[in-house]
């Protein structure tokens, strides 16, 4: 059902973009469509049964099929009548106005004049479709703007194979740390950006969340070779714990339930009074001490034993500073 | 058969597109080869599919008369003027500032809409080369599920209802929406209209909207009021941030994501550090809600004072008086 709908909607863009251009290969149709080379022909193949009412002689669109076979290349004629493409949609319209203006906003004073011309004359094309635009409005914060900057440094890095200078915030040890690293990837998962890099620090494949990134400084010198090194498949989710981590049994109280839904646990029960008890790995004990603490009381730890003593200590540890 | 229904609707707009004045029926069924064969039952519910889908892909389809005097038959047509895109002449830096918008969308249905629009530009002539332009590129990234059916109410200016928590209760309530718009900060996405129970307009969060958002009524079926500007009316809306101050004793080199947090979802934003002897540095930060910073504060354990104000000073330390208590069930 779609498949034709589909196939039509990019039919009334492919013949005026044939059109203004006379000829263009198969290969760059499909690349500039987002398809296939074989979609593209299939496509005009229903061309070919195409044309003006009644498709009499001198009636059907005329596609050139020698050429198409023998160089790959598309030429179309008699559709006078299909020289422009379909007015732009009010959700098209929309979500390319907002893109403009977020763009606007995150870029420099020598962006903006230009961003300002797109959008005029976009805005005139898509006559009522742009109105709703005004409807949609993103506000860019300095931190996000900030982070705009950083992505699109570590992007032009992964893309120029320079090794990058790394200022990294690491919270479950409370360390600032330096390092140099590989970029391999810029990734955005479950509402974070992160940077996929081989660190040479760690000596392996780690992920960086941009927002724990202090400072980064593009090297000239270019990145090592890492064949065996494949981006990390982020389907499975960002954490994924080692079967070495110590497996810790938590008691919340119904205050505490949101940690159940904050990190990966590997089993929830409920309990009586309206509160968990779940298991969740933990790589080190740093961490799920200041896990604990921030908790406030609304949580125990059941298992292993000797963790509990050691989260009572911290606290009164921290409670001596307000004697 | 894709193909061959490709064809037929493809040929339908053709003969619609080129004629001048309305087509009848009759006469949309003796050109178009596919509709020829069919019964008359069969036409009609093929023609009013085939009408339905043109129409799904945005082409203005118009019913009228032949001839006013006689409104018997009714004919279709589509206006050229209506249906094409008008004249778009860019400059290479405009068009290179197009292709990067593409790329902003973290949404598929968002990303598809903005690509389709793109490919529409690109059949019009424009040609796009994204590297002539060295630009800062953000994203625009949508986590939420409830954003589409918003988005889509708000740009049919259709009512919605749908479940809401508060920040500070965990309790549902039914809320009816003139959706005005939808509206982006701090990285969270918001949705500001008239709350038709409370008579007012109100901004919802969308990731505090539980289950799914329905529509209620036609398309159509409010104005957002003339001059209201979506900016500022969400800024007033919304609830105010980091307008307290603490002062903080941390311990050199430590809490450091403290010290340098400027992120959007954190109240704690450092603004001054001083020495304060004896490997402890002093910090003020500001602040919105005293619960949140002291989770923060809490989690550093020994690391961080609280010097003052003294109402974030007493929830620090009863919290950690509550840690440091026996559990129960040992006593």
């Amino acid at each position: 059902m779609s498949g034709a709908r589909d196939q039509v909607g990019r039919l009334l863009a492919l013949v005026p973009y044939i059109q203004s251009r006379g000829e263009v290969p198969v290969e760059q149709a499909a690349a500039d469509f987002g398809v296939k080379p074989q979609q593209i022909i299939k496509d005009l193949q229903v061309l070919w049964f195409c044309g003006l009412p009644g498709l009499g002689m001198g009636d059907l669109i005329d596609v050139d099929m020698d050429v198409l076979a023998g160089e790959g290349m598309i030429r179309v004629s008699n559709a006078d009548y299909l020289t422009r493409p379909l007015r732009l949609g009010s959700s098209e319209a929309s979500a390319l106005i907002v893109a403009l203006r977020a763009l606007r906003d995150a870029g420099d004073e020598s962006v903006r004049p230009i961003v300002d011309r797109t959008l005029a004359k976009l805005e005139a094309a898509a006559g009522d479709g742009a109105a709703l635009a005004a409807q949609v409005d993103v506000l860019i914060s300095s931190d996000e703007a900030e982070a705009n900057r950083l992505r699109t440094t570590l992007s032009d890095a992964v893309d120029r194979r320079r090794q990058v200078r790394l200022g990294y915030y690491v919270p479950a040890r409370d360390e600032a740390t330096e390092r140099t690293v590989d970029p391999l990837r810029v990734v955005t998962a479950e509402g974070n950006s992160y940077l996929e890099a081989w660190c040479h620090l760690a000596e392996g494949q780690r992920l960086f969340r941009l927002d724990r990134v202090s400072s980064a400084k593009v090297l000239d010198s270019a990145v090592d070779d890492h064949p065996d090194v494949q981006p990390r498949d982020l389907a499975a989710g960002l954490f994924q714990p080692s079967p070495d981590d110590t497996l810790v049994t938590l008691r919340l109280q119904p205050k505490a339930r949101w940690v159940a839904e904050y990190y990966p646990v590997e089993s929830v029960s409920e309990l009586d009074d309206g509160g968990l008890r779940v298991t969740l790995r933990a790589g080190d004990n740093g961490w799920l001490t200041r896990l604990m603490l921030r908790i406030g009381g609304a949580a125990e730890v059941e298992t292993p034993a000797g963790l509990s003593t050691v989260v009572r200590g911290a606290a009164i540890a921290a409670l001596r500073n307000y004697e | 058969m894709a193909a061959r229904k490709s064809e037929r609707l493809l040929n339908l707009l053709i003969t619609l597109l080129v004629s001048r004045s309305y087509v009848t029926k009759e006469r949309i069924r003796g050109v178009v080869e596919q509709y020829r064969g069919q019964s008359d039952d069969a036409f009609e519910k093929m023609f009013e599919r085939d009408k339905e889908e043109l129409r799904s892909l945005g082409i203005p389809i118009e019913v009228g008369y032949l001839d006013r005097a006689f409104e018997d038959e009714p004919g279709y047509r589509v206006e050229r003027a209506a249906f094409e895109l008008p004249q778009i002449d860019l400059e290479p830096d405009e068009a290179a500032v197009i292709g990067l918008a593409a790329r902003v969308w973290q949404h598929a249905g968002l990303a598809s809409a903005t690509s389709d629009a793109l490919v529409k530009l690109k059949a019009a002539g424009v040609s796009v080369d994204r590297a002539a332009l060295n630009v800062v590129q953000p994203q625009l990234a949508v986590e939420e599920p409830s954003f589409e059916a918003f988005w889509n109410a708000t740009q049919s200016r259709t009512r919605v209802v749908f479940r809401y928590h508060t920040s500070s209760s965990a309790e549902e309530t039914l809320r009816h929406l003139q959706p005005w718009g939808v509206v982006s900060a701090r990285g969270r996405w918001y949705v500001v209209g008239l709350d038709t129970d409370r008579g007012a307009p109100r901004l919802f969060r969308l990731s505090r909207v539980t289950g799914s958002v329905d529509t209620e009524g036609k398309s159509d079926s409010f104005e957002v009021p003339p001059g209201t500007d979506i900016r500022a009316l969400t800024e007033s809306l919304a609830p105010p941030h980091a307008d307290h101050r603490a002062q903080l004793r941390v311990r050199s080199d430590s809490a450091h994501g403290l010290r340098r947090h400027a992120r959007p979802d954190d109240t704690a934003l450092p603004i001054n550090t001083a020495g304060a002897g004896d490997g402890w540095d002093r910090i003020e930060v500001s602040y919105g809600r005293s619960d949140a910073l002291a989770d923060e504060v809490l989690s550093y354990g020994a690391d961080v004072v609280v010097e003052s104000p003294d109402e974030l000073r007493s929830m620090v330390v009863a919290r950690l008086q509550a840690v440091a208590a026996e559990p129960a069930g040992t006593r």
